[in-house]
């Protein structure tokens, strides 16, 4: 039996098709089974070299997928931009092309340009997985985010989840919003309106002034990370300020007519868009969302490295 | 092969597994996903009914440790597997036809990951030869010759809507 082909790349959700999205999620499924073993590791991926090419900072995300790997039995190499070449100079195309002359099989990368994935996609062969790039995706986190909301409530269809906090620089709001809306979910955004789209109701979004409007209507939140550089651009008067007016408190969510599901990308700012005894409370699902991440991960990887008819093409990307 | 056919086999086979087993202490039965799940199954029933105990048992989907996983182009969909303990236990693997043998070494290379079974039978309801590989089957329901591109096909009720085997000659 087999399933429908990926394309090389995973560059972002909204050029993926519902179908596909479907079937990552299905194959997260026996993947979170396999981090539950005593001996964590299945040979899949094995004898495949996998690059982790990371320009930007990143714990969860670059942790996450080195354990993917790992435990699909691929060897990985991280690459990180301070220490290595890239401090000198060179440009993206550039060390993707000489990491390629050593025959790696995929590249995992973040980085701070928006579109940078799809870039690299179209001028390498080896499989290019997005893993957050400037202010356009960050796929593997929607689809775990998505996961977890499966699991809870046992469908997307219907469901409304309202993303709050800096919609406006978050990819991870962008993956959600396409990733959602593609299997049925309604979404909603809530923040401050300097931190709004211009135009995001064309996404199909609900947009919603106040955080309360939110908690009135959502069955789920996902709270975004304050970044706080934003502060110094002048998007926001203060914290203190955000927390009051849009901060998520078990006071606001005790007003809400049902139990919320919480998530959090992570890493918090407790105190800012989170109070800590909502992110530790009883609905949270933040480190369910962390395990989940390994599974989708590996779904991914175990899917694209499968191939697709055109994969012996460059610039095939972006997963059509 | 009709449905009471596989019936009759299928209790035969459940009487020479516990004969191997030398009784069912220690004994787990496995199935290979997907046919191999429900002949375990039925085997288990049967176990249940002649010896009135309940074996262990588990699922065991071998996609994972395939040897072809490079070649086969589209992904294959990968199922679930849930082992109980396996250590020191006679574990009976389950399937439905015997081919190549590249499955069974799959299996036994997983179950290996899982635990170290005291002892590994292998049952399989069809041996149909063509073996790539030295692979051996314990208990055989029933064996048969088929060429390269022959195909035989196990239903289960379960799955397909009727108990069956058919050799397919296209």
């Amino acid at each position: 039996m087999s399933a429908p082909a990926l394309g090389k790349d995973l560059t972002g959700l909204e050029t993926l098709s519902r179908e596909q999205i479907q079937l990552i999620l299905d194959t997260a499924e026996p993947f979170k089974e396999v981090s539950e073993r005593a001996i964590k590791k299945v040979p899949a991926l094995r004898g495949k070299t996998i690059v982790n090419l990371f320009f930007e900072a990143s714990t969860r995300t670059r942790i996450s997928f080195e354990f993917a790997e790992k435990r699909l039995s691929a060897d990985t190499v991280n690459v990180a931009s301070t220490g290595s070449s890239v401090s000198k100079g060179e440009t993206l195309v550039d060390t993707a092309r000489n990491l390629e002359a050593m025959r790696i099989d995929m590249v995992v990368i973040r980085h701070g340009a928006s579109g940078a994935a799809q870039f690299l996609g179209q001028r390498i062969r080896s499989n290019v997985i997005n893993a957050g790039d400037g202010k356009h995706e960050h796929p593997t986190q929607g689809l775990l985010d998505m996961l977890t909301l499966r699991d809870r409530f046992k469908r997307l269809e219907g469901l409304k989840v309202a993303i709050c906090g800096d919609i406006l620089h978050s990819r991870v709001a962008r993956s959600n919003i396409w990733g959602l809306t593609k299997l049925g979910a309604e979404v909603g955004v809530c923040g401050p309106a300097t931190l709004l789209p211009r135009n995001v109701h064309e996404l199909g979004v609900t947009i919603l002034p106040r955080i309360e409007d939110a908690i009135q209507w959502a069955d789920a939140l996902n709270v975004l990370r304050l970044q706080l550089e934003r502060m110094q651009a002048g998007f926001l008067p203060s914290l203190r300020e955000y927390n009051r007016v849009f901060g998520v408190t078990t006071e606001r969510l005790s007003k809400a007519p049902k139990d919320l599901l919480i998530l959090h990308p992570g890493p918090m700012n407790r105190g800012v868009e989170i109070d800590s005894d909502v992110a530790d409370g009883p609905h949270s699902v933040i480190l369910p969302q962390v395990t989940n991440g390994v599974a989708v991960r590996m779904a991914v990887l175990y899917l694209l490295a499968g191939g697709s008819p055109d994969w012996a093409h460059p610039g095939g990307g972006g997963g059509e | 092969m009709d449905d009471r056919a596989l019936a009759r086999t299928l209790a035969r086979m459940a009487t020479e597994i516990i004969e191997r087993a030398h009784g069912t202490d220690g004994l787990v039965l496995v199935g290979i996903q997907r046919r191999g799940v429900e002949l375990a199954a039925r085997i288990r029933a049967l176990i249940a009914q002649s010896e009135t105990v309940q074996v262990p048992w588990g699922k065991l989907d071998i996609t994972l440790y395939r040897d072809d996983l490079q070649t086969v182009g589209p992904r294959p969909v990968v199922g679930e597997t849930s082992l109980p303990d396996l250590d020191g236990r006679t574990v009976a693997i389950v399937d439905d036809v015997l081919y190549t043998g590249r499955t069974v070494r799959a299996a036994l290379d997983e179950c290996s990951d899982f635990g170290r079974p005291r002892r590994i039978l292998l049952c399989v309801l069809i041996d149909r030869g063509g073996r790539e590989l030295p692979i051996q089957a314990d208990i055989v329901g029933h064996k048969v010759t088929a060429g390269p591109g022959d195909r035989v096909d196990v239903l289960v009720s379960e799955l397909d809507g009727r108990d069956a085997v058919e050799l397919v000659r296209p």
